[in-house]
């Protein structure tokens, strides 16, 4: 679980987050919406600690990360899984280098542990043998989300977060890996956390949908409500698609 | 207001790059990563550019000092000292941030620019220790062989320069050569290497950690980072040739 309170966050005087407070579950998809420029990014970093805060708490079950010093931070970072927009892949590793990279750093396991954990994180997100030796560069956008997929959740994270997965993607592969990181979290009963602005993306998977508009939380709740609300800001960001304005009216209609 | 804002954030990034290093194996096998990286790849380019500079400066003493009244040697004896003095430390220092430089600053730019940087940071590594501390270490374990390198190929170049294009023999070049040869040339040009690489190295990884926007600014930054190391040199070499040599 993680819990955030009462966050503030300001650039150059400029508030960006304001009061924002949210407790995302373990063992479900939670997902930030919002406009371009609404603070969704913001409140994401923050929570990582890449961002420093102006006022309030993130909780990371029951430790408070803000009260935590650079060592206790560093240890709990090893906990976290974090899959960027870009994939974010190291350019100089092989795909399998990519995953053991963790492994090396925080483990002691043997040679033969190692590639047996490269091999079970690669094999879950549908990562072919063949494709193990090759660099990132030879991969293509979609496969390189699913090694960042699979590099994210090589130390058996609690925590995992995700930056718009599915920017770059064709529809199909997009759907492909928003399944892939629901299986995983209930498969590992993760918390996770899904910054997006696909609307596929909350349809899907959004089991708890964090709507977010100028820097203020705006609207929570399930997929399967975000249909029924009454929030007009939320319907105007949800229903400027033709297809989910449709989708509503049928629900309507029932 | 700029000129002190960047020295306080270079001394702070240094500070960073010289904290403990998670792991000191993952650390010894980047470091000679980037011996070869940085260091076995620039052999070449120093050989090159050693003997070229070797056989121009040997031609043009022997012009300067085309007069009956001067002995010959006196083209190996300038040949050799321009070369351990200052050729080989300073103008390959200049020549290798160019080189190395741009190198180092594109590569922790563009991890910066696609969050490769953030990546590292997330999973509780020390970025700046485990991307600059193995090039620092690297460079300037390298830069004195380097400059012992060129300063042999220098001389190398003039000698077979200088009779092949008719301006001296070979005896009287490495009469010159031998000729008031002080030693303490060679330690005080080591000194200088010894700084120069460590400007090479740091000057250019702060330029690329702290880049911000997209390949337009790596390109920026790395032009940036050329820029100031050389002025840096520069800089160096005129207060350490005062304090170590006069």
């Amino acid at each position: 679980m993680i819990e955030v309170k009462n966050i503030y966050k300001s650039f150059d005087g400029k508030d960006v987050l304001k009061n924002i407070s949210i407790r995302f579950e373990k063992g479900k998809t939670n997902l930030i919406i919002g406009r371009s420029g609404s603070g969704k990014t913001v409140l994401l970093k923050s929570i990582l600690g890449l961002f420093d805060v102006d006022s309030g708490e993130i909780w990371y079950d029951d430790r408070n990360f803000l009260t935590m010093d650079q060592k206790r931070r560093k240890q709990m970072r090893q906990e976290i899984g974090m899959v960027f927009q870009g994939g974010a892949l190291f350019d100089s590793s092989t795909v399998e280098g990519n995953i053991r990279f963790p492994l090396d750093m925080f483990t002691r396991m043997t040679a033969k542990e190692k590639e047996t954990r490269v091999a079970f994180c690669l094999n879950h997100v549908n990562i072919e043998k063949r494709a193990f030796k090759l660099f990132p560069s030879e991969i293509s956008g979609g496969m390189q989300k699913r090694v960042a997929i699979a590099r994210a959740i090589a130390l058996n994270p609690k925590y995992l977060f995700c930056d718009e997965p599915n920017s770059g993607l064709d529809p199909e592969t997009a759907t492909v890996i928003d399944e892939l990181i629901q299986n995983l979290t209930h498969e590992f009963q993760m918390t996770t956390i899904i910054n997006t602005h696909d609307m596929n993306s909350v349809i899907e998977i959004g089991e708890l949908v964090l709507f977010i508009s100028k820097g203020e939380k705006a609207w929570v709740g399930t997929n399967k409500e975000i249909l029924h609300s009454s929030n007009q800001t939320l319907n105007d960001f949800i229903f400027a698609n033709k297809l989910y304005a449709q989708m509503r009216r049928d629900v309507e209609e029932g | 207001m700029g000129f002190f804002f960047h020295t306080g954030r270079y001394f702070m990034m240094l500070k960073s790059v010289f904290a403990k290093p998670e792991k000191h194996r993952i650390y010894l096998r980047q470091l000679f990563y980037e011996i070869e990286n940085l260091g076995v790849n620039s052999v070449g380019i120093v050989v090159i550019i050693s003997l070229f500079m070797g056989g121009i400066m040997t031609i043009q003493f022997a012009y300067s000092l085309a007069n009956p009244l001067y002995p010959k040697a006196l083209v190996g004896l300038g040949t050799r000292d321009t070369l351990l003095l200052e050729f080989s430390s300073t103008i390959l220092a200049l020549i290798m941030a160019g080189k190395i430089g741009s190198n180092i600053t594109s590569e922790i730019g563009t991890m910066r620019v696609t969050e490769q940087i953030d990546s590292l940071e997330i999973m509780g590594i020390n970025s700046a220790s485990y991307l600059i501390l193995p090039k620092i270490i690297a460079v300037v374990f390298i830069f004195p062989f380097l400059y012992i390198l060129s300063a042999f190929f220098g001389i190398l170049g003039g000698l077979l320069t200088g009779p092949i294009a008719g301006v001296i023999t070979i005896p009287e070049y490495i009469e010159g050569i031998k000729w008031l040869f002080v030693p303490y040339y060679i330690t005080f040009s080591i000194i200088k290497s010894l700084f120069f690489g460590f400007l090479v190295a740091t000057v250019p990884s702060y330029f690329g950690y702290y880049v911000q926007g997209g390949a337009l600014e790596v390109g920026k930054a790395s032009t940036k980072a050329v820029v100031n190391t050389n002025i840096l040199i520069l800089f160096f070499d005129l207060v350490l040739t005062r304090l170590l040599l006069t």
